[in-house]
């Protein structure tokens, strides 16, 4: 990884730990995949990581890439592109991984999700969101949360769910990703 | 009560559990001809102990039939009543009903009185017989003869001094007089005279007194009860209102306020105290058991007890542990920071040293999850005393090794095959005392459990002199269920291991020979899934013994790395029986595709791992690939392998916590390189493959993995 992204993804971080201490916020963080800009409540991340080699998963559904290694724990390595639906982009150096913690009916699960790169933190009072119009037909409207807009620039607010992984619509060629 | 008492409940459950286990064994220890006054105080003070707890937590329907219990027992104890054999049962009955009764609090239901009340009646019915007049006499500091006659007084005057450790024993004077004060209208005023100043005070002891006074129809017995823990230790004086009850009407205030710092000053003493006095285990995990409590709380379906009392000797040696970790660390740093190198052996040695305290360190972080395995062995006296009389065997238990230390988990999943067998072993296995003496036997069977380490396995043995396998019936019956052919040349063991395939399960008929088979293919899958193994000996006419091999932990596995394409796999090493390099001549074309082995005579079907993996290899061929042989469910598959690795250990790490269940693979592990690799599920394996149904035609299709 470059220096420059990990100075980044160090400030980014230090960011995190700041926003945990106090809690309820309407705080989001967001990153930017395939051109636009998606937010996730910065609560549920744990933290950012570069890009590893994983251990792909038999038969999984394509958008899971693998296992990875976090420090112990077996966690997931998901690809948001294709669980909607966009083309797969190449992992390399430089490829961000948000660690994060998805609710389900039982204990939250911890997963990775793959993204282009990470953008800010941004303050979105309950106000600035608007309840996401009808997206039925794209993949990911079952993610949607709402729409956030600040400074003319409008981003999709993400709620990840356990269909992340149980998603099998994409499971399109069962050819694993090299990793 | 500005303490929340419901974060003592759970201690408050397990010692109940505790209690209520000592009482059963007590009572199934009791010689009815000889009856030993120790064995009845034992029980007495497990009751006596739940019923206390169970006061102070305000589960009175507990209290209250506990009481009942308890006094009969104290009747007992003092020689005026006399215990039959069938007061045994009614005694095991109860234990029965206040277990189901702590049950159902635990998983937040009130209790179902219905039992309790049917055994209550039947204990005052006793109790009315024999003993009706005792039942007072027994609190001796009451002055005067008045009898309790409740239209005689307008109430009582107490006097109540208790001694300076009653806060110890975990008796709360101010729950005492909660209870005195539902019998009828209660003023309470302090003597503090006596509190030394505050230099001197000891903030655990008692040091007031108090001079009580209950306007009401309270009987002079109703007001005794209420102080019967702590009548022997305190001065106790309960004299009748008479009717002027002027005395009591003197300011109070004052004395209020002391009851309340009382209070809070107990709050504080309680909880530790409490598990102090309980037993030689400790209560350092107080902390740590609320701490594991409050995630564990969100599945309450299976209330699967999530705290181990640990020893101190045990948490005392992992601190020492750790120093000497820390230790070699700060020497390593100190080396590090101006390295040469000269300094190459120094660092060496300190490496080494390092890996040997952090082998010992998972040595012992490992013990603290080990239970001596008659946690699992406790409940069988009670099983084979009651299942004997059902079945009209003579029946004599022995229990060796209970001292074997065994991982919790296992420990709690080992528990029902254990209980199967041993139930087969009774059932089936032992004859009735007719025709033992018949066959020359003693007409008192025997059944041995007995549990011993062997190189880091456990084995369990299930030991009975019964009548043994009956090899021609179970050979008839599974060539009659298609599981073997009349052809077949099987071994006595061969036979005898019939009995754990699935096949032979569910037919009724199997019940009637001698032999067993009910639900031992569910025996031997539970016991797999905990990576062990069951095997049967027998010997006809001299009984059975079957052998259960377990590892001791569930955390660790030996496992065998081997490689496909790129990817690293883990093969649990108890599942491998062989591996061949193949040859042309072995294979053999199966019409559809599925390839075998012929080894020994054996046909073995082959498993391309990459084909059900879907992943890329670098020997797509059978011909010119490495085969390990491996066994699940009983069948042997051949699964094609590009290399084989390293042997070692691996710490297994859930894939389920954070993902879901995974066809063929039962876990992860990682790697040396820090990589996550897949622990491979042979059964799951097999399944997925979709081979061996043709080998054994009931394959049965259960424990078929759903998505979460």
């Amino acid at each position: 990884m470059s220096d420059e992204t990990s100075s980044k993804l160090d400030e980014i971080n230090n960011e995190l730990t700041d926003v945990k201490s106090d809690e309820p916020s309407d705080q989001f963080l967001t990153f930017f995949m395939a051109g636009e800009e998606f937010g996730v409540d910065i609560l549920a991340v744990q933290e950012i990581r570069g890009w590893e080699p994983i251990t792909p998963i038999p038969n999984a559904p394509n958008q899971v890439l693998g296992f990875t290694n976090l420090r112990g724990t077996v966690a997931p390595i998901i690809d948001l592109r294709l669980c909607f639906g966009v083309e797969a982009a190449t992992y390399e150096d430089s490829t961000v991984v948000i660690i994060m913690l998805v609710e389900t009916e039982r204990e939250p699960k911890i997963m990775g999700v793959v993204v282009d790169a990470v953008s800010d933190v941004y303050n979105f009072s309950k106000s600035h969101i608007q309840p996401s119009p009808e997206l039925s037909q794209t993949k990911q409207a079952q993610y949607v949360k709402g729409l956030g807009s600040i400074d003319d620039k409008m981003v999709i607010l993400l709620e990840l769910t356990e269909q992340l992984i149980t998603d099998s619509d994409v499971l399109a060629g069962r050819q694993l990703q090299a990793s | 009560m500005s303490v929340d008492l419901s974060q003592f409940h759970q201690v408050f459950f397990e010692e109940s559990y505790e209690g209520l286990d000592v009482m059963e064994s007590a009572l199934l220890n009791i010689d009815i001809s000889a009856i030993d006054d120790e064995t009845i105080n034992e029980i007495f003070r497990a009751a006596h102990s739940i019923k206390g707890g169970s006061g102070t937590f305000g589960f009175v329907d507990i209290a209250g039939f506990t009481h009942v219990v308890e006094t009969l027992l104290d009747l007992i104890r003092s020689d005026q009543f006399e215990m039959k054999a069938d007061h045994v049962d009614l005694f095991l009955r109860s234990v029965d009903c206040i277990r189901t009764m702590i049950n159902q609090l635990e998983s937040g239901a009130s209790c179902d009185m219905e039992v309790a009340d049917e055994l209550k009646i039947a204990f005052n019915l006793l109790l009315d017989g024999e003993a009706s007049p005792d039942t007072d006499s027994n609190s001796g500091s009451i002055e005067g003869d008045n009898q309790s006659d409740a239209s005689d007084s307008e109430g009582w005057q107490i006097y109540f001094k208790p001694e300076l450790d009653i806060l110890r024993t975990g008796n709360d004077p101010v729950r005492m007089f909660r209870e005195l004060a539902e019998l009828g209208e209660l003023t309470v005023s302090a003597v503090i005279d006596e509190i030394p100043s505050i230099s001197d005070i000891d903030p655990e002891a008692c040091y007031m007194a108090w001079n009580l006074t209950l306007w009401g129809s309270a009987t002079e017995a109703q007001v005794n009860e209420v102080f019967e823990w702590v009548v022997d230790d305190s001065e106790l004086t309960i004299t009748p209102l008479s009717l002027t009850g002027g005395e009591a009407e003197q300011e109070q205030e004052q004395e209020q306020e002391q009851v309340v710092v009382t209070d809070e000053k107990e709050k504080l003493s309680e909880p530790v105290l409490e598990n102090v006095q309980e037993q030689i285990n400790e209560p350092v995990d107080a902390t740590l058991k609320q701490a594991v409590k409050k995630p564990a709380s969100k599945k309450d379906t299976k209330t699967e007890s999530a705290s181990i009392r640990v020893g101190t000797d045990k948490i005392d040696d992992l601190i020492n542990m750790v120093g000497e970790l820390v230790i070699t660390q700060s020497m390593l740093s100190e080396l590090g920071k101006d390295f040469s190198i000269e300094s190459m052996p120094k660092l060496m040695e300190g490496l080494e040293q390092l890996s040997m305290h952090t082998r010992e360190l998972q040595e012992n972080v490992m013990r603290i999850r080990m239970l001596p395995i008659s946690f699992a062995f406790s409940r069988f006296p009670r099983l084979v005393h009651d299942m004997s009389k059902n079945l009209n065997k003579k029946v004599e238990l022995i229990l060796l090794g209970e001292q074997t230390e065994l991982d919790k988990t296992v420990m709690e999943r080992i528990g029902d095959p254990l209980v199967h067998l041993v139930r087969n072993s009774l059932d089936h296995g032992l004859e009735l005392p007719e025709n033992r003496v018949a066959s020359g036997k003693d007409e008192m069977g025997k059944i041995t459990l007995n549990a011993f380490h062997q190189g880091g396995n456990i084995i369990i043995q299930i030991i009975d002199d019964g009548a043994g396998l009956n090899k021609e019936k179970i050979l008839s019956k599974a060539i009659e269920n298609g599981l073997v052919s009349a052809s077949d040349n099987l071994t006595n063991d061969q036979i005898n291991d019939l009995i754990f395939l699935p096949g032979f399960s569910t037919a009724e008929a199997v019940t009637d020979i001698s032999g067993r088979g009910v639900g031992m293919d569910v025996v031997r899958r539970n016991i797999q899934d905990l990576n062990g193994s069951v095997e049967v000996e027998s010997k006809e006419g001299e009984g059975s013994v079957f052998t259960i091999r377990l590892p001791l932990t569930l955390a660790i596995l030996d496992g065998q790395l081997i490689n496909v394409g790129d990817q690293v796999y883990i093969f649990p090493l108890v599942s491998i029986v062989e591996s061949i390099q193949s040859h042309d001549q072995m294979i053999h074309r199966v019409s559809g595709g599925c390839d075998v082995l012929r080894l020994r005579n054996e046909y073995i079907p082959i498993i391309k791992l990459w084909e059900v993996f879907n992943i890329k290899s670098d020997h797509e061929t059978v011909e010119d690939g490495l085969l390990v042989i491996v066994e699940g469910d009983n069948i042997k598959v051949a699964v094609l392998v590009d290399d084989l690795l390293a042997q070692q250990q691996v710490v297994i790490k859930s894939i389920r916590e954070n993902y879901r269940p995974v066809h063929g693979v039962s876990g992860a592990t990682i790697l040396g390189n820090g990589t996550v690799s897949l622990i491979l599920d042979i059964s799951g394996l097999i399944k997925l493959a979709g081979v061996g149904r043709d080998a054994y035609k009931k394959v049965s299709e259960s424990n078929d993995i759903e998505a979460a």
